[in-house]
């Protein structure tokens, strides 16, 4: 028995509500998961009707902890300010549902969890999964919650991509959909950003080709490295130098040596070592894979209209000014595929200089807007 | 002009006051496009589903017939192409609702007469130097555009100082000189 052995057993008890799906799931790279588990967190209670569900889609590094306390780190959910009693999804109205997605490292079937052919734990063994793959993996737990229609699907970035692959591919169980700070397809600059995340994994001696469990070993440095090169990404230049600037950490002088002179190193140091107490190296790597392979045109013959035409789903999508991750470019392009097949669509550009992650920040514009499409959508629905 | 039940789509919706009127007592399907950020925002809270874009760069992403009616209201002298924006708006909606200023309106031209100045009216209430208004026309060159695109003017209301219509018809020279703006019922002719 390895000594992370226990560390992985807390997080299965930390995980949550599990569902156990015993039947194969085909994967789009041609894989089968024999079976496989999704862990998930709900909120509120879900009608007589069944229509006032929420599935809210985490990003990269998120998982289905979005609207209470996290169980490893004790640090409020993602989306507290978004999500709970009285507050804009209100949960006294709506149904909410986070899953973890597939090749997570929070209970749902991942590389760090067991393969049941080998009793070993998957590592590299598990197959390459995509943003369809995660989606398919979350209808079956809507399935499960006998739940025909979504009220509403809403996930920024990785969660936003999740977001259009549910209301592309089953438009009739999605009523209204919100993907934030998001792109269609990844570019090159965000798969060479992702690239280096995972080089710098495997580039950890401790990573040990992916079984580091099997060697009690973690590439906790490699991780490490990988958030923080990320991290830069989900932050504006401007807010970077408002927060930091050249400001010196703890002392008064620069030390002509290779400590964290400065601020934003102590800052990004600190982000690297908390993330991989909550992390795993390989869920890093499937996951950024997956998004790396997103591209919904062309999943749709090149053409991205085709993917959502004749939907009848409500879109809202929004972008953040300062957001150069998945800049308001990449949002415009979905915004001119819906228009090219008169799909009902609201697009607004938040001004903020908060970055890519304006989107887990309380921005009065964003709430605004959300606010409006949501309760627009409610009364459509029937709700309110 | 606005059939009940119809699809619009209103290019310069603002904070979507007509849209918000059209859905509530024409029961019709409304969407919007605004420049500003203030109103796109204002209008998707209200529930409106309204696009943050421009004339010029959005109209051509609509597929043909898209909507019933394409509204543009006291726009069209502020986009780059006034001539592909009717074109678009014609293409993408059976019937477009287009309402401009009339530059040959008596005040604009005694107005530059008389003072020497480009005109400052209460439609064209800004300076030269920071107008938006980047095409301005009379009443006869919209109609001459009209024609040169080959559309069909349905109807054409001329409107005085107070947005009161007026008996003129649009082509002759009275509306060219008496009437403040004039708003356009257009299609693409069959």
């Amino acid at each position: 028995m390895s000594l992370s052995e226990p560390i992985r057993r807390a997080n299965e008890a930390a995980a949550g509500q599990i569902l156990v799906v015993d039947a194969p799931l085909t994967l789009e790279s041609g894989a089968v998961l024999a079976s496989y588990r999704v862990a998930y967190q709900t909120y509120g209670q879900l009608n007589a009707a069944k229509s006032n569900a929420i599935l809210v889609c985490h990003a990269l590094t998120g998982d289905q902890f979005v609207a209470d306390t996290h169980p490893i780190t004790g640090k409020p959910g993602w989306w507290t300010t978004l999500i709970g009693p009285g507050l804009l999804i209100d949960t006294e109205r709506y149904f909410v549902i986070c899953s973890n997605v597939l090749g997570g490292c929070l209970g749902t079937t991942g590389p760090k969890e067991i393969n049941p052919a080998t009793g070993q734990p998957w590592g590299l063994d598990f197959p390459v999964i995509t943003i369809g793959d995660m989606v398919a993996a979350q209808v079956k737990l809507i399935d499960h919650l006998g739940i025909e229609q979504l009220f509403c699907a809403i996930g920024g970035s990785m969660g936003g991509m999740q977001v259009l692959k549910w209301a592309t591919e089953h438009p009739d169980r999605v009523f209204a959909a919100v993907p934030i700070a998001t792109a269609s397809r990844h570019s090159a600059q965000n798969i060479a950003f992702h690239e280096v995340g995972r080089q710098a994994i495997m580039a950890d001696p401790d990573w040990s080709g992916g079984n580091y469990f099997l060697e009690d070993k973690r590439p906790e440095r490699g991780l490490a490295v990988a958030r923080m090169a990320a991290h830069i990404t989900y932050l504006s230049e401007v807010a970077l130098h408002r927060k930091f600037g050249r400001n010196l950490q703890d002392r008064k002088a620069i030390s002509y040596g290779f400590e964290a002179d400065f601020q934003v190193e102590s800052y990004l140091r600190h982000q690297g070592a908390s993330f991989v107490e909550r992390f795993d190296a390989n869920s890093y790597l499937y996951i950024t894979r997956a998004t790396d392979y997103f591209d919904l045109a062309a999943e749709h013959g090149g053409r991205l209209a085709e993917a959502f035409r004749g939907t009848p789903v409500r879109y809202c999508v929004i972008s953040f000014t300062s957001d150069w991750l998945y800049p308001t470019s990449e949002s415009r392009v979905i915004v001119h595929a819906l228009n090219a097949v008169a799909g009902n669509v609201s697009f607004v550009e938040i001004e903020t200089d908060a970055g890519h992650d304006a989107f887990l920040l309380e921005e009065p514009e964003f709430f605004a807007t959300l606010k409006g499409f949501i309760e627009g959508c409610a009364r459509h629905r029937g709700l309110i | 002009m606005v059939a009940p039940g119809s699809r619009v789509l209103d290019i310069g919706c603002g904070d979507g006051a007509l849209l918000a009127y059209l859905a509530s007592e024409k029961n019709v399907d409304g969407r919007g496009m605004e420049l500003s950020q203030a109103g796109v925002n204002a209008c998707v809270r209200s529930g409106l589903s309204v696009i943050q874009g421009d004339a010029d760069n959005d109209l051509p992403t609509y597929p043909a017939g898209a909507f019933d009616y394409a509204i543009l209201s006291q726009t069209l002298q502020a986009t780059r192409q006034p001539r592909q924006v009717l074109e678009s708006l014609t293409r993408i909606a059976r019937r477009a609702i287009v309402s401009v200023p009339n530059f040959g309106y008596w005040r604009v031209r005694l107005g530059l007469l008389a003072t020497g100045r480009m005109p400052n009216s209460s439609l064209l209430a800004h300076s030269w130097y920071d107008t938006p208004n980047i095409h301005l026309c009379t009443i006869r060159d919209f109609l001459g555009l009209a024609r040169d695109l080959g559309l069909v003017v349905e109807q054409a209301q001329m409107l005085d100082r107070d947005g009161q219509p007026w008996r003129f018809r649009a082509d002759s020279g009275a509306a060219n000189w008496l009437a403040e703006q004039g708003v356009f019922l257009l299609r693409q002719a069959d």
